[in-house]
């Protein structure tokens, strides 16, 4: 019998449930974007049926770290681009578990980029949503690594002179299996790709442009936005890399000339999860490795049977 | 520990088989009843490079290195690269030979391979060996392989050599040969070794040779371990099943032992990008209720620092092991040093809140990895073993015994979901993982899965449900509370004998020492007492929380205190000043931090330094009086 009885609990799940008792009420200014990804998070879940005990939400820093403040699960709310590691962490230990990672652009592209990179590659069975302001919020306004070249900001008196990351296309070439942009005025498109993201088997990557009304921009400027799978303007197939990374870089150029571009840009059903790669080999249990410190009848192994004899 | 031995050192390049070799032999005597202790020395390339490892074997408790060695079996460098004298390592090449000729012993024993080695390069060779009684034996080693196998194993032809003059039964290397090598080359090697010990017996005249080595028998079984393997073997027992790691030297070496055996019983290790990552690994795992662990050396541990600060706050336990090395920054990558110590009590950012052990030898260092495991879960808290290149790689024999205890899986106070049913929680319904009113300091936790345990973990200080808090109350009770652990942990390992006290009780004089120099400390004290002298040595094991009383109790006890470290700044008496608060007029310091570790007779001029209280030293080494406080 599992430890963990709240896995795979199969019940009704009402969405109010996800509003922790304690703190209700997020505390980002009128406005924010963030709004939009803890909506659109809290619609997501119940309908694919993840329950807030069988979930783990891990965030970095920033305003965006205090999603799991807002949103009823287990949480941990870790340091600056480091939620990435901790979370794969928790997904080996039991996979079991939905785990959703969340941060910043500042935390996932700029201090978190080689984690970001390495996760991808490696492919882990989580979703990872970034919210993207293209702005540091919380330490209030300077550039960020999505910033646009010449952006002006306290920190960057004379405009930045760095083309800014371009979070799709990085995620592509680094490993991702599913990749997608959304944004917060843009809530059921956001709740479609997020339970998307949820029931994919490997990485999936949500880069999610949230509106700094109080550093950056305000929602009108993420609107109009095109959905790029919807568009008749728009003629690719996600599943083919070389038509998914043609769209990517169009998408990320067309955000700085002002025109908003979404949707699922990159899905690949095939390539098999970190954890069934790391089972392929013998590397993993296929019982969680958690459940085994809670069951009492488990012959755990000894060094003076296992290892001793080689040095006599 | 000077009679009744032998020091055998083999000295070749780096690539050449010199460790496997060593080991081999060092196994051989243990077998044959003699307690064993290994000393290696290596650069930090991959092919070439002086590079030795000394095999001490003696029929009672060796515990170090030696002063100097009696046997030399030189079998060059075939990597050394820079043949002429001007190149930037200069003349390589006859360096297994030529490097610290002099600390050779009087009537001692030099085998060269001379097939590639020429005695002529050696200043004056002829002449030292005549002074000094040594018996030379120029032998062509390389070639007798080359002919009857490969050259690669003019090691072994070095072996058989060396069993021949020194008196070893040949059929002990024979037997672990045996044992350890693959058939395909046993053949060839077994026939290697017997021709060169027959053609040493039926060439040479031996008599007059007083290098031999001695008998012994133990009443147990031994088996022979080196440092790392003790750590790993210790995380094993306690039900560790998961490691994160980068590699670096010498920490790579419990990474790679766990990272090959944890698959073998469903365990899980990732190698990843960098050691912050593998920290948050440790972290992730340990809060989803695995037992985990992460490490590194110096430049890896510092970036572990804020991972580290995470575990301490949101009371999430691993157990880091740290793998000193001479700094700062890259510093001497394969040299050990003991300058790290304040690193590890310190680094990252508010008040530390960590357990930190010093195991010295490779026994203890299986039993300090089990304890900072019990610490570690028990209360919730990160566990640190500090330790060095010196230990990591130094074998030495241990009862078969040590080993046979009973496994700990035990995750420490980890509610099941009835009982965290039971239990307080928020009226939202988050579970009250940090309560403010435990009285050893530890909140039971939950894990997440389990039903009605959810809870926020949080880097930022926290009220009882995890969730942010800066109200002046709560974070007074929460930093108590924490706090209130290492008071529990100090009481509970005060009596866990971590530290050990060697030597006559009522001595007038005492000596302090932590971690992979006790042995030699332990070896010097032995001597000093033999000697006439009154010493005797407290060796601290338990550096976090700093054991007050046991070492006041020590340092009361005698009149003067020296306190021994490999490092330049005596951090480890500022250690003990900071906690005790006096005592500066009566310790002094002894100090090495040339890459090699301290020789015994080194503690010993340094110990009658202390008593005359002069502070020149014949040797590398740096001599502190005592000062004010």
């Amino acid at each position: 019998m599992s430890a963990f009885s709240a896995i795979g609990d199969k019940r009704e799940i009402e969405q109010e449930e996800y509003t922790p008792g304690i703190e209700p009420q997020p505390t980002w200014c009128p406005g924010c974007g963030d709004f939009g990804v803890l909506k659109a998070l809290k619609g997501a879940l119940p309908e694919v049926g993840r329950t807030p005990d069988e979930t783990l939400t891990v965030t970095g820093i920033g305003c965006s770290g205090k999603l799991n403040s807002y949103f009823n699960s287990y949480g941990f709310h870790t340091i600056h681009g480091r939620s990435l590691p901790v979370a794969r962490a928790a997904k080996l230990a039991n996979p079991g578990l939905e785990v959703i990672a969340a941060g910043g652009d500042g935390d996932g592209y700029g201090i978190g980029g080689n984690h970001f990179m390495h996760t991808a590659r490696e492919n882990h069975d989580f979703t990872y949503i970034v919210f993207n302001n293209e702005i540091f919020g919380l330490t209030k306004g300077q550039t960020s690594p999505t910033s646009p070249k010449g952006h002006e900001s306290k920190t960057q008196p004379h405009g930045s002179a760095k083309e800014p990351v371009r979070p799709l296309s990085l995620s592509l070439t680094s490993g991702a299996s599913f990749v997608a942009r959304t944004a917060a005025v843009n809530p059921n498109q956001a709740k479609e790709l997020i339970k998307e993201a949820i029931e994919h088997d490997g990485f999936a990557h949500i880069d999610f442009l949230t509106q700094c009304p109080t550093w950056n921009k305000d929602a009108k400027q993420y609107v109009p936005y095109i959905d790029v799978n919807e568009s008749d303007d728009y003629d690719f197939d996600p599943t083919n890399r070389d038509e998914a990374a043609e769209m990517m870089r169009e998408t990320e150029e067309a955000l700085h000339d002002g025109k908003v571009l979404t949707g699922k840009y990159y899905v690949d059903e095939d390539r098999p999860s970190y954890q069934q790669e790391k089972q392929q080999i013998g590397e993993m249990p296929e019982e969680p490795l958690a459940e085994r410190y809670f069951d009492d009848s488990y012959e755990w192994e000894r060094s003076a049977d296992m290892f001793i004899d080689d040095h006599k | 520990m000077t009679d009744d031995e032998l020091i055998w050192r083999i000295a070749g390049g780096s690539g050449d088989g010199i460790a496997s070799t060593s080991q081999n032999f060092a196994k051989a005597l243990m077998r044959s009843g003699l307690d064993v202790f290994t000393h290696r020395h290596y650069p930090s390339r991959i092919r070439g490079g002086h590079t030795y490892t000394e095999v001490r074997a003696a029929p009672e408790d060796v515990t170090s290195r030696g002063d100097g060695y009696d046997f030399l079996l030189a079998l060059g460098d075939s990597f050394a690269r820079n043949p002429q004298e001007d190149a930037y390592y200069g003349t390589e090449e006859i360096k297994p030979l030529s490097e610290n000729l002099d600390d050779l012993r009087e009537g001692g024993v030099i085998v060269y391979d001379s097939g590639l080695l020429d005695a002529d390069e050696v200043p004056n060779f002829e002449q030292r060996a005549e002074e000094n009684n040594w018996h030379v034996f120029p032998i062509d080693l390389r070639g007798m392989a080359r002919d009857m196998g490969r050259e690669v194993m003019r090691n072994t032809a070095g072996v058989g050599v060396t069993c021949a003059i020194a008196d070893i039964p040949v059929e002990a290397i024979e037997e672990l040969m045996t044992d350890a090598m693959p058939e395909k080359i046993l053949g060839p090697n077994l026939e290697i070794l017997n021709a060169a010990y027959e053609k040493v017996k039926e060439e040479h005249d031996l008599s007059g040779i007083e290098v031999s080595c001695p008998d012994g028998e133990h009443e147990e079984e031994q088996v022979l371990v080196n440092g790392s393997e003790g750590i790993a073997y210790g995380a094993f027992d306690e039900g560790c099943r998961f490691i994160a790691g980068y590699p670096m030297t010498p920490w790579t070496e419990v990474f790679t032992i766990m990272s090959k055996n944890l698959p073998k019983v469903g365990g899980v290790a990732e190698q990843v990008e960098d050691e912050i990552a593998a920290a948050a690994l440790a972290i992730g795992a340990a809060h989803t209720g695995v037992k985990a662990m992460s490490g590194s050396s110096g430049g890896g541990f510092a970036l572990m620092s804020e991972p580290l600060g995470l575990a301490e706050i949101s009371e999430t336990p691993i157990v880091l092991l740290e793998a000193a090395r001479a700094g700062p920054s890259t510093g001497m990558p394969t040299k050990p040093e003991q300058a790290d110590l304040e690193h590890v009590l310190y680094t990252s950012q508010g008040d530390s809140n960590r357990v930190v052990f010093a195991p010295a030898d490779p026994a203890e260092a299986y039993d300090h990895a089990r304890k900072a495991f019990q610490m570690a879960y028990e209360y919730q808290i990160p566990s640190i073993i500090l330790y060095d290149q010196k230990l990591s790689g130094e074998y030495r024999n241990v009862p078969a015994s040590h080993f046979d205890r009973e496994p700990n899986p035990d995750i420490g106070q980890v509610l099941n979901e009835e009982q965290i049913a039971e239990a307080p929680h928020e009226p939202g319904g988050k579970f009250h993982r940090f309560r403010h009113d435990s009285e050893d300091g530890v909140s039971p936790r939950s894990v997440p899965g389990q039903k009605g345990g959810r809870f926020l973990a949080s880097g930022n200080e926290h009220n009882e449900a995890g969730h942010i808090s800066e109200d002046p109350d709560n974070r007074v009770a929460q930093v108590d509370r924490r706090n209130r652990k290492l008071e529990s942990i100090r009481a509970e390992l005060d009596d866990d004998g971590l530290n050990v006290t060697y030597g006559p009780e009522d001595a007038d004089y005492g000596v302090l020492a932590f971690g992979s120099m006790v042995g030699t400390v332990e070896e010097a004290v032995e001597r000093l007492n033999d000697d006439g002298e009154s010493v005797k040595l407290l060796s601290v094991g338990e550096l976090a929380p700093y054991p007050k009383e046991q070492v006041r109790a020590f340092i009361e006890s005698v009149d003067r205190v020296m306190v021994v470290e490999m490092n330049s700044t005596a951090q480890f008496r500022g250690l003990t000043q900071k906690h005790l608060g006096e005592y500066g007029p009566k310790l002094s310091s002894l100090l090495k931090y040339n890459g090699n570790p301290f020789e015994p007779a080194e503690v010993i001029e340094g110990f009658h330094n202390t008593l005359k209280g002069e502070s020149e030293t014949d040797h590398q080494t740096t001599f502190v009086p005592a000062g004010g406080d």
